[in-house]
């Protein structure tokens, strides 16, 4: 909301601030000041001129030379291209000396204005200049009477010579803009912001003195009303205005309006929109001769009934939506906009005026089904007081006296059926200070509370609210009312004794800590993606059409297809981070992402989603497969998972390299899995370089994490250590000899390590030579060739078994 | 015997005198007084020497073998100096050759901003706790006192997944979580994801991170709140940085506030980042609203407390003063190695 200080003044006259006090003020007393334009900002030493004199510049056509009265004993000369000025013109003229705010060309002003110098037009001195309104800052918008080019030129005989300019065009005047939260529906119209600062800078409200003189006549003559729907439309009300005269308003509500960021149109267009923006009462103006059988009904459009309002658009209506009727058919959107069948003309005579009250959620809703936003929407959808509705319609009809725009029937049609009533709140002065930490009297309290006209019984000890307060419902809204006008910096600076508590991370949270740590000191960086993405990633991931992961929850009202779908597999934000990468020419990445991914349980969702988080790595352009298997393992290894990690080559992952893929196996459960990217996905990605991905599921990565440790001792006996090499099949996995040596190692069996593996020259075509070191070691003694040897015989019996060769 | 004696004792000595290295020095020890060395075997002729001169002449080969011992131990010492001396002085390095890094990986921004706002509220007693994202709407909405059809609903353009479901646009849902089901008195943050319906930009993404903060006890007052985040904020942005509390309007608590602090870029003075103004704002908060404790099943007469958020990307943003948004979910390592 944007409104200028001069409008606030008008109810705050003792009101004597700086534009930055005034902003600073207002903020620390809760209606937030967002901003400010000083109208006369760069405009210096600028006075009215009349022009005495006016002669051809000799060597110009387009030019003219000036003698211009500036209220001194001398006269000064002013050269000037400006086509509209004559003699006997007043005019705003900058001195020498003196700055205005922009270019005639109406473009952005710069930061600090233009500066004026005395200047030489083809040969002819020039002491100054003549302003268009463009020149000062300012625009048509705002004084409607400027020219469309030219020099400003004030009416005749309503100023002098050697007068401030600025002063007589109103332009010393600063338009703050308000960010003013939903709850205080009072203060989007002009008068609650002024109750606010008055009660701020503890000076009177003085609010207008509203008198409607009427010219006789009975309202109900000329329309009947009926509220069919009162529940939509608590309040009716209307008056009848006749004889009128269109025409413009006067300058000062053009000004108010255009600062306000409303277009002047006409007097009753204007009036109808100063009341909205000063009570925050939105109205309308019908024809009322377009009026049928003289009657106005409220009641619900029909279902698909088509409607065109005033701007010529045609809506689809439902039966949710409020109509404004006549005797025969719509006449308006309730709330929202007039129709076209009766909107004022210039040729209209009499006209009915509404100022109502309507259901703001149904106003809401209406206008988003209908694609629609005006200011009146906007208005009625925050929930108007009722009450507000027949000062604001007074109010009107006294400007429209006042203005001479037309004749104000007797009477108010009032429909009203169930009066909205003050409430009252009890009210302890003990319990706000308790709340607050504050220490202040029940005296203290209530000098806040006056102006902003609340009221205290000390008798019954409750606080009665005025209706145009229904944001205060309870205790807690009046200790904010003490709050703000005490100030919150006046509060006092404490820490919450009380009861001590424990502050901690919960074990998963530490577990996922140590990921982050273990990710990173094996190089990997930390990524973050988004968590919604297109349903097509699973295409992209070569998914089977009946795999699990593309069950998703589903987001009803999303950005677009790219951001629909919560993920299932964290794999699209780790791979397009990758190629993001990639495709800026980064020669390698490491990433790593702790990332949640939302399985439903059933679909449709009713119960919450597992959301799991899944430590997901991946990289391209150094490192393989076993790279990325040693992270794994260092990770489980240091979060206490020390059992052994099996990995299935037969893990059946689409989107994974078929011969370079397996399972994460942890005492039996799948944990996760790892491999390399099938090229036709990297492919999809645009990913140009081998990439290799693990993801850890984290639920069972936790449910086995420890970090309890226990002191295994150190051993006091010599090793044994026992080499053999072997050549087998290539089919054959290292993971089979490993577990031949696990189980038949027994006891001794300390440690294995494979030092050597290696296919080529030497080996026989379709096999591999493997070699691998054996520890054997018994804690309670010194180890003895014989017992070494007993368990390597069992081993190599075992492995001939499955036909390896061993190599002596 | 004797004279022989004394020539290799002379002779031992000698060649210890000039062994020069230690390798020397170790022949030199084999050929006196190892097995076959030549005071073993002078040892050996014993019995050429009349019986009654042995134990004298013996006595007399042990001294010399002493002294050559000793010798050599000497020499050695001095040896392995020179040679450490001298293997110290071969190997001197050009120590500003390049540094060999061990590429060790960094942390997102915002993981850094979060560990350390979780640092400074652990150290206070807070418990860190996580709630859904994917939420009920009478989490997000209604228990925090904003009903069905309230503006605000609008106003957060809110992602729907069903009637009931929806991705929740605040952490404030863990609040109610957390008041439902844990055991008073209540200090604990949520971090977290939220949603709302923001197209992407430089400064707003449709999926960003929020802090909720929440105690609950006997006698919690808005001078406690004032005094916990004044705390927070200098802890977070320095010393210096002084706090702004302004009244604003949260459905959930009441009274409500907005948090400024002095800029950390200008320190107050007004610069571009606080656009000259000197302060930055970050948070929201308040007291709790007494509707909220009543629909948790909190007795609001007996307990009160207070509640707020930060946007966690909002700190990053401003902390590490990255100019765009969408840098943080982009993961161009070039951006996450600067941290």
């Amino acid at each position: 909301m944007n409104t200028p200080l001069s409008w606030i003044k008008a109810y705050v006259p003792g009101l004597d601030v700086t534009a930055q006090e005034y902003t600073d003020a207002m903020t620390l007393s809760g209606t937030k000041v967002e901003g400010f334009v000083e109208m006369d900002k760069n405009l210096e030493k600028i006075v009215i001129g009349q022009i005495e004199k006016i002669e051809k510049h000799p060597d110009a056509t387009k030019l003219i030379i000036c003698q211009v009265n500036v209220g001194e004993e001398e006269s000064i000369q002013i050269v000037t291209g400006a086509p509209n000025v004559h003699e006997g013109d007043l005019v705003p003229v900058v001195l020498v000396g003196g700055r205005v705010a922009g270019g005639h060309d109406g473009g952005p002003l710069p930061e600090n204005g233009i500066a004026i110098k005395k200047g030489k037009l083809r040969g002819v001195e020039s002491f100054g200049m003549m302003c268009s309104i463009e020149e000062l800052g300012s625009s048509r918008d705002f004084y409607p009477e400027a020219p469309e080019e030219g020099i400003y030129i004030f009416k005749p005989g309503t100023v002098k010579p050697g007068e401030d300019a600025v002063e007589a065009l109103g332009l010393h005047d600063v338009v703050f803009e308000y960010e003013i939260t939903s709850n205080r529906v009072d203060c989007f119209g002009v008068l609650g912001i002024a109750r606010e600062a008055a009660a701020t800078f503890r000076k009177p409200f003085v609010p207008p003195v509203v008198e409607v003189k009427g010219c006789g006549g009975d309202v109900n003559d000329y329309i009947k009303v009926r509220v069919d729907d009162t529940e939509l439309c608590p309040r009716y009300t209307a008056r009848v205005v006749k004889n009128i005269k269109i025409g413009p308003s006067p300058e000062w509500m053009q000004r108010r309006l255009a600062a306000n960021g409303i277009r002047p149109i006409n007097n009753i267009v204007d009036i109808t929109n100063y009341v909205m923006e000063e009570y925050g009462q939105p109205m309308h103006a019908y024809d009322l001769s377009t009026i049928e059988d003289g009657q106005i009904v409220v009641r619900r459009f029909a279902d698909g009934e088509e409607f065109v309002t005033l701007d010529g658009q045609t809506h689809t209506m439902d039966g949710s939506m409020l109509a404004i009727c006549d005797g025969k058919k719509p006449i308006g959107i309730a709330g929202i906009m007039g129709g076209e069948n009766s909107m004022i003309t210039d040729t209209v005579e009499t006209m009915l005026f509404e100022a109502a009250c309507f259901d703001g959620t149904n106003i809401r809703l209406s206008g988003k089904k209908l694609g629609m936003r005006t200011d009146a929407q906007s208005k009625f959808e925050k929930g108007l007081d009722p009450n507000n509705a027949i000062e604001a319609m007074n109010r009107a009809c006294q400007l429209i006296e006042e203005l001479g725009a037309g004749e104000v029937v007797d009477g108010v049609v009032d429909i009203y059926p169930e009066k909205r009533e003050e409430h009252e709140i009890l009210f302890s002065a003990k319990k706000v200070n308790d709340l607050l930490g504050t220490d202040l009297t029940l005296d203290e309290m209530l000098t806040y509370f006056k102006p902003l006209e609340l009221e205290y019984n000390p008798e019954t000890q409750m606080v009665r609210i005025p209706t145009f307060r229904q944001d205060l419902e309870g205790q807690a809204d009046l200790a904010e009312e003490v709050a703000r006008f005490f100030g919150y910096d006046n509060i006092p600076v404490t820490l919450p004794s009380g009861e001590a508590t424990t502050g901690k991370l919960s074990f998963k949270l530490r577990v996922e800590a140590v990921a982050r740590e273990t990710a990173e000191f094996c190089g990997f960086s930390e990524s973050m993606t988004y968590s919604f993405e297109s349903p097509k990633v699973f295409d992209k991931l070569l998914l089977d059409p009946e795999d699990k992961l593309r069950q998703t929850v589903t987001i009803m009202n999303p950005l677009g297809e790219d951001f629909s779908i919560m993920r299932t597999t964290p794999l699209n934000g780790m791979l397009t981070s990758l190629a993001f990468n990639y495709n800026h020419r980064n020669k390698e990445a490491k990433l790593y992402e702790l990332a949640v991914v939302y399985l439903p349980k059933e679909l449709p969702l009713t119960d919450y989603p597992d959301e799991r988080v899944q430590f997901t790595l991946g990289m391209y352009g150094s490192g393989d497969f076993f790279t990325m298997k040693g992270v794994v393992e260092e990770y489980l290894e240091r979060i206490g998972m020390k059992e052994r990690v099996e990995y299935d080559p037969k893990a059946g992952k689409n989107y994974l390299h078929p011969g370079r893929q397996a399972n994460i196996i942890y005492g039996g459960q799948v944990i996760g899995y790892l491999g390399e990217i099938h090229p036709e996905v990297a492919d999809n990605y645009k990913l140009g370089a081998r990439t290799y991905v693990a993801v850890l599921d984290m639920p069972y990565v936790v449910e086995k994490a420890s970090f309890e440790r226990k002191f295994q001792g150190i051993a006091k006996y010599p090793a044994v250590t026992r080499d053999i090499s072997m050549v087998m099949d290539k089919n054959i996995m290292v993971g089979q000899v490993e577990e031949v040596i696990r189980k038949r190692g027994g006891k001794l069996l300390e440690s294995f390590e494979l030092f050597d593996i290696y296919e080529g020259a030497q080996i026989k075509e379709g096999f591999k030579s493997v070699a691998y070191s054996i520890v054997f070691r018994d804690k309670s003694r010194t180890l003895e060739d014989k017992d070494v040897n007993a368990v390597m015989d069992k081993i190599l019996a075992e492995l001939e078994k499955m036909g390896i060769e061993l190599r002596k | 015997m004797k004279d022989r004696l004394e020539q290799i004792r002379q002779s031992a000595l000698k060649q210890i005198e000039e062994a020069g290295a230690l390798e020397k020095l170790n022949d030199i020890r084999v050929a006196f007084l190892g097995k076959k060395g030549e005071l073993t075997s002078i040892m050996k002729s014993m019995k050429e020497i009349a019986p009654e001169d042995r134990p004298a002449f013996g006595q007399m080969v042990n001294e010399t073998r002493s002294e050559i011992e000793k010798k050599m131990e000497e020499m050695k010492t001095t040896l392995a100096k020179k040679a450490r001396e001298a293997q110290l002085k071969a190997e001197v390095i050009d120590v500003t050759l390049p540094a060999k890094k061990s590429n060790v990986g960094h942390r997102h921004p915002n993981t850094i901003a979060l560990e350390e706002v979780e640092r400074i509220f652990v150290g206070m007693g807070y418990e860190v706790i996580e709630g859904p994202e994917v939420e009920k709407d009478y989490y997000n909405f209604e228990a925090l006192n904003i009903p069905a059809n309230h503006p605000a609903k609008d106003e957060q353009d809110t992602f729907y997944i069903n009637k009931e479901f929806l991705l929740r646009t605040q952490t404030s849902g863990t609040q109610v979580h957390t008041m439902e089901t844990q055991k008073l008195p209540i200090r604990m943050i949520a971090p977290g994801r939220v949603y709302r319906s923001d197209e992407v930009d430089a400064t707003h993404s449709p999926c960003f991170h929020q802090i909720e903060g929440l105690v609950i006890d006997k006698h919690i007052t808005f001078a406690d709140l004032k005094g916990t985040l004044a705390e927070f904020a200098r802890e977070l942005f320095g010393e210096d940085t002084k706090v702004k509390f302004r009244p604003h309007h949260f459905p959930f608590t009441e009274p409500s506030a907005e948090v400024d602090v002095t800029c950390f870029k200008c320190g107050g003075k007004g610069c571009r980042m606080c656009k000259g103004s000197g302060w930055i704002e970050i948070l929201g908060c308040g007291m709790v609203h007494p509707k909220v404790l009543k629909m948790s099943g909190i007795d609001p007469d007996e307990y009160s407390g207070f509640a707020f958020g930060v946007g966690l990307e909002r700190i990053a943003l401003l902390k590490y003063e990255i100019d765009d948004m969408r840098l943080l979910y982009e993961n161009d390592t070039r951006f996450l190695k600067q941290f």
